[in-house]
C-alpha cells in the first residue's frame, strides 16, 4: 500500500527526515511514535503529497507521489495536526465542500455525510460554524471530512491531542473500526495510543526509525529479559548480598526503602521465569516475602530508553 | 474545470458569509459615488454633457486600493489557518484552486461594478449619454479588474500575512499601472512604446474609448494567465 525508500528531507540545516525505510501493507494500523519535532509530522506531509522530498522515493497505492501526485491524493484522507479548518463555514457545509472535491457521487453524497456525522458524533454541531466548536469537535469534523470519499488510505497526524479522556476513547474505537478495513496511519506521542489502536509501531527519533514491530513484541526485544518486583522484609545488606550471589539474577535495582520492607526491581538472567527461584531464595535465607509482581515492560520504557539512549551519544 | 466552481463557489460564498463582501461593495459604492458626483474631472453637476468621464477616470485608482483587498486573505489565510494543508491533498490540482480563487473574486468585482449601473441609469434619465463609451468603460473596468485581481492573488500567495500580501499587491498592481503614463519621452525615447504596451493604464484607455481592440484583450488576458501561472507554480513549490 505504502511504500517508503530512502526518505530524506532537510530544512536548512536540520535534517528532519533521515532515510527513512519502510513498507506498509494493505489493512494495517500503524503508529507513527515519536518525541516532538522527530519528524513524524514530516513524514506524513510528505507521504501525502504536502512537502515535496529531498531524494528518496515514496509509493502509495501503486503511484509515486512526485510524478503522480494527483492520483495519490484521490486514495488517501488526511488529517493534518491540530485539525486545520474553514471557521467561518458551517459544518455540514464543509462536509459537502469536502464531499464534493473528494468527489463523492453526487448521488451518494447526502447518505455518505448522514453516514460519517452519525460516525463522528457531528449530530449536534452539525449547523454550528466551525469556528465557534470546541477543540474535540474540530478534531471530530477534521476526522470526517478525511474519511468522506471512504478513502483506502487514512493518515492522522496527532488525532487525538486536545481531547478530552471520553473522546479520546471514542475516537481510538473509530480508528480501530476503521483499521480493520483500511490502512490506517495515525502519529502520536501517547503511547498508550499506540499500544491500544495500532498493530504495528515505528519509533521515529531524530528523523530515523529506531524501531519497528509489534506493540507487545517491541516491549519485549527491548528489555532483554523479564523482570519482577519484589519486595522483602528484613535488612537490606544481608538481602543485597544474597542477590548479587544468586545465579539466576542479571541485575537488580532498589526501588524503594522503609521501615517495614524494601522493594527491588530483579532482572533475571535469560528469558525464564524466575519467580520460583526467587521464593526459594527466600525461604532459604529466611527473608519475608510481602510482594513479588511481574513487570511488565510497558512501551514507555522501551521509547525511553530508545529515544534517550540516542541522545547521551 | 468541475473542482474550479467547487472552489469558486466556496470563496465567494465565504465573502458573504463574513462581513467582508458588504464592507467592501459598499465603500466602494460609496467612493465611487463620491468621485463621481463631486470630484469628478470635473463633477458631474458641473459637466456640460451627460458621461461617465469623472467614474472611468478614477476606478483604475480605486480598484488599486479596492482589488488587491478582494485578494489578499484568499491564500493568506489558507497558509496562516494550515487549511491549505487540507486542501492542497484533496483531489484537485493547484492550478484548478488558483482559477477558483480568481473566479470568485472576480464574481465580487462583477457584483459590485453591478451595483455602480444606477449610476448610468440616472444619465439616461437626465439626458441622452452615448453608452458607446460607457460600455467600454465597464468592460476595461472588468479587464483591469481582473488583471489586478491576479496579481493581487499571486502576492497573496507569497505571505501568510494578508497585510503584507496586500501591499504587496498594491505595488505590483501601481507598478504596471504606472509604467506607461511616466515622463520617460526625454530620457528613454525607444522605451516609451514597449514601456507604454506593458502597461495597464494604456489598454485600459484605450479599450475605454469604446473600442474593443483584440490587441488590448490580449494583453489582459496575458497579465491575467501570467500571474495565476506564477501564483500555481509559488504554492506548488511548497518549500
Amino acid at each position: 500500500m505504502i511504500e517508503v525508500e530512502n526518505l530524506t528531507k532537510s530544512f536548512g540545516p536540520n535534517r528532519a527526515v533521515d532515510a527513512i525505510s519502510f513498507k506498509i501493507s494493505s489493512g494495517e494500523v500503524v503508529g507513527f511514535l515519536g518525541p516532538n519535532g522527530a519528524g513524524k509530522s514530516t513524514t506524513m506531509r510528505m507521504i501525502t503529497t504536502y512537502l515535496a522530498k529531498d531524494s528518496g522515493s515514496i509509493s502509495v497505492a501503486g503511484y509515486d507521489v512526485a510524478e503522480n501526485p494527483y492520483e495519490v491524493r484521490q486514495n488517501i484522507g488526511y488529517l493534518p495536526e491540530s485539525a486545520p479548518l474553514y471557521l467561518d463555514m458551517d459544518v455540514l457545509e464543509y462536509l459537502k465542500f469536502s464531499a464534493a472535491i473528494r468527489k463523492v457521487p453526487g448521488a451518494l453524497r447526502k447518505a455518505r455525510i448522514k453516514e460519517i456525522v452519525l460516525a463522528c458524533g457531528l449530530g449536534e454541531v452539525v449547523s454550528r460554524k466551525v469556528g465557534f466548536l470546541s477543540k474535540g469537535y474540530r478534531q471530530r469534523v477534521g476526522l470526517a471530512q478525511s474519511m468522506i470519499h471512504d478513502p483506502e488510505i487514512l493518515i492522522l497526524d496527532e488525532p487525538t491531542t486536545g481531547l478530552d479522556p471520553n473522546q479520546i476513547v471514542e475516537i481510538r474505537d473509530l480508528i480501530k473500526s476503521i483499521g480493520t478495513e483500511k490502512t490506517v496511519i495515525l502519529s502520536t506521542h501517547i503511547l498508550p495510543e499506540v499500544q491500544s489502536t495500532c498493530n504495528r509501531v515505528l519509533i521515529i527519533d531524530k528523523g530515523r526509525i529506531v524501531a519497528d514491530g509489534k506493540p507487545e513484541q517491541l516491549a519485549n526485544t527491548i528489555s532483554g529479559g523479564v523482570s519482577y518486583e519484589v519486595a522483602f522484609k528484613g535488612g537490606t545488606e544481608e538481602i543485597e548480598k544474597a542477590l548479587t550471589e544468586a545465579p539466576f539474577v542479571k541485575s537488580f535495582e532498589m526501588k524503594s526503602e522503609d521501615a517495614e520492607q524494601a522493594r527491588y526491581s530483579i532482572l533475571g538472567e535469560g528469558k525464564e521465569e524466575i519467580a520460583e527461584q526467587i521464593f526459594h531464595l527466600a525461604v532459604e535465607k529466611k527473608f519475608i516475602l510481602t510482594e513479588l509482581r511481574r513487570e511488565i515492560a510497558s512501551l514507555e520504557s522501551v521509547f525511553s530508553s530508545l529515544t534517550i539512549g540516542e541522545a547521551e551519544e | 474545470m468541475r473542482n474550479c466552481l467547487i472552489i469558486a463557489t466556496k470563496e465567494f460564498k465565504s465573502y458573504f458569509r463574513t462581513p467582508i463582501a458588504y464592507v467592501f461593495m459598499t465603500v466602494f459604492l460609496v467612493v465611487m459615488g463620491w468621485f463621481f458626483f463631486w470630484v469628478g474631472n470635473p463633477p458631474f453637476f458641473q459637466r456640460d454633457h451627460v458621461d461617465m468621464g469623472g467614474f472611468f477616470f478614477y476606478i483604475p485608482y480605486v480598484f488599486l486600493f479596492f482589488v488587491p483587498a478582494i485578494s489578499m486573505r484568499m491564500w493568506s489565510e489558507e497558509k496562516k489557518l494550515g487549511t491549505i494543508e487540507i486542501l492542497l491533498t484533496m483531489p484537485i490540482r493547484e492550478g484548478e484552486v488558483v482559477v477558483g480563487k480568481f473566479l470568485a473574486g472576480f464574481g465580487l468585482l462583477f457584483v459590485s461594478l453591478l451595483f455602480s449601473l444606477p449610476i448610468p441609469l440616472i444619465l439616461n434619465f437626465v439626458g441622452e449619454p452615448d453608452f458607446g463609451p460607457i460600455w467600454g468603460g465597464y468592460i476595461s473596468c472588468l479587464f483591469l479588474g481582473g488583471a489586478y485581481l491576479a496579481i493581487g492573488l499571486f502576492a497573496s500567495g507569497l505571505n501568510d500575512n494578508q497585510i503584507v500580501a496586500f501591499i504587496i499587491g498594491l505595488i505590483l498592481c501601481f507598478i504596471l499601472f504606472l509604467i506607461g503614463m511616466l515622463p520617460y519621452q526625454g530620457i528613454l525615447p525607444g522605451l516609451v512604446s514597449f514601456l507604454e504596451y506593458l502597461s495597464l493604464s494604456y489598454h485600459f484607455e484605450s479599450i475605454k474609448r469604446g473600442l474593443l481592440d483584440s490587441r488590448d484583450v490580449v494583453y489582459y488576458l496575458s497579465v491575467i494567465i501570467f500571474f495565476l501561472y506564477l501564483n500555481t507554480r509559488t504554492v506548488t513549490k511548497r518549500r
